[in-house]
């Protein structure tokens, strides 16, 4: 072998390829359900990696506001940052306009958040839910760069195939010849989150262990926790 | 994606009491574009005898033809009609020989035993491995959403007329959310004496 291979520079090498893996899927379920004057916000308290259960008791609700709250899920390390400088923008408002930032503008807030991360997008599926200005229940979903819709229910994360069709059946009323869609109560909200996680944790190994469920009226917030199949 | 998400379409079955009843949506698709919408893909194979064939379209319809050519066959040196426990087993052979170069369908069947009135249901994967559930069969590009809707609505030992509601519902609700399937749907409600063929009407997109 000749001198100049030996002490060969880096670019005489073979060319190899570096991956870069910056995302994870910590898996997670997120459903909200708007009524007239309160809001429904539920997790599965399960984080997974892999067919690896990180924590049993991990809820993915995060609590902004007294009125407003956001349920988190995808890749965990995004879900925390997004909530850190979250966080400190409200607390930046706080101290700017001496009054906690409304539903609305926490809407709005969130979504310009994600899209300036356009090009490196936090890996998270959202929800958020509130008591908005009318103090009426609202509901927000995104997608992990900013797209935002305002809805009367929704979920996201791991089980959203399962969980969605079963919304829109019994809260939209679709595919019901003469049904309107059914007045929602906390009763009515309650159960059928509590039978969409059912469902879902039977068939989708990164949903389970538990869910917390999270009610905000003008009062303030409730929480509830409820256990689901461990396997 | 997978090839078995080319054309689009799924199949459910459920079992009920003394009756099963299975259904399936009518796209044929060639990934995102829509070609025909009257695409049927579940069969009938004999009297209380249906098998659905989701997956790649031409292998619905070379994994049909080879079926009824066998079912012929057995039938004519049997002299009798097979059982659903029987398709089953000829269903596996067909799609095990082709273990290495398999059929992309994804195989549901429903019937009732013709002597026992039994009601059956059963799924296979592309090479032939069944599963034979007390409960419900999902099948296709909406799979996950199906076994969302039916682990919520279904019930044991339903009424013809409930079980013909829990699967509509189920599939309907199902596929509208999912873009490969959908424009119409088809529910056969099997019961000892009769077969009742229904099109629903639902959302064109």
């Amino acid at each position: 072998m000749s001198l100049a291979v030996m002490d060969g520079a880096d670019y005489m090498r073979d060319p190899r390829k570096h991956h870069f893996h910056p995302y994870a899927d910590n898996g997670g379920t997120s459903v909200a359900i708007a009524g007239d004057d309160f809001v429904m916000i539920a997790s599965d308290t399960r984080l997974t990696r892999g067919f690896n259960i990180l924590s049993r008791d991990q809820g993915k609700v995060l609590g902004l506001t007294p009125k407003t709250m956001m349920a988190s899920s995808g890749c965990w390390a995004d879900v925390l940052t997004l909530k850190k400088v979250l966080n400190a923008r409200l607390t930046m408002y706080s101290h700017e306009h001496h009054d906690v930032m409304s539903t609305t503008a926490v809407a709005q807030l969130l979504s310009t958040m994600l899209y300036w991360r356009r090009f490196f997008p936090y890996y998270v599926s959202n929800i958020l839910a509130g008591i908005d200005e009318e103090g009426k229940g609202v509901v927000y979903h995104y997608d992990p760069v900013g797209h935002m819709e305002k809805l009367a229910f929704s979920a996201t994360g791991a089980s959203v195939a399962q969980i969605q069709p079963l919304l829109d059946n019994q809260l939209g009323a679709l595919n019901m010849k003469d049904v309107t869609p059914p007045t929602i109560t906390k009763e009515l909200a309650r159960q059928l989150i509590h039978d969409a996680f059912v469902s879902a944790a039977e068939r989708d190994i990164n949903t389970g262990d538990g869910i917390l469920i999270h009610t905000i009226t003008k009062d303030g917030t409730t929480d509830e926790k409820v256990k689901l199949r461990r396997d | 994606m997978s090839i078995l998400h080319y054309n689009g379409g799924c199949v459910v079955a459920m079992k009920g009491k003394n009756c099963v009843a299975v259904a399936t949506d009518l796209r044929f698709g060639v990934q995102g574009q829509t070609i025909a919408t009257d695409f049927e893909r579940v069969f009938e194979l004999g009297p209380h005898l249906y098998i659905g064939l989701p997956g790649l379209a031409t292998d619905t319809q070379t994994v049909y033809q080879r079926l009824q050519f066998r079912i012929k066959m057995y039938e004519m040196r049997e002299g009798r009609k097979l059982k659903p426990q029987t398709l089953m087993a000829m269903v596996q052979n067909l799609l095990y020989e082709r273990r290495f170069g398999p059929y992309f369908v994804e195989p549901v069947i429903a019937g009732l035993n013709a002597t026992t009135k039994e009601p059956y249901i059963c799924a296979l994967d592309l090479i032939g491995c069944a599963t034979e559930p007390a409960d419900f069969v999902v099948s296709g590009t909406c799979s996950e959403s199906l076994y969302g809707m039916c682990e919520t609505t279904w019930r044991e030992d339903m009424e013809p007329d409930d079980l013909f509601e829990c699967i509509s519902q189920s599939l309907v609700n199902a596929f509208d959310r999912d873009a490969l399937s959908g424009w119409g749907a088809v529910v056969h409600v099997i019961e000892h004496d009769k077969v009742t063929t229904r099109y629903l009407k639902c959302r064109q997109d």
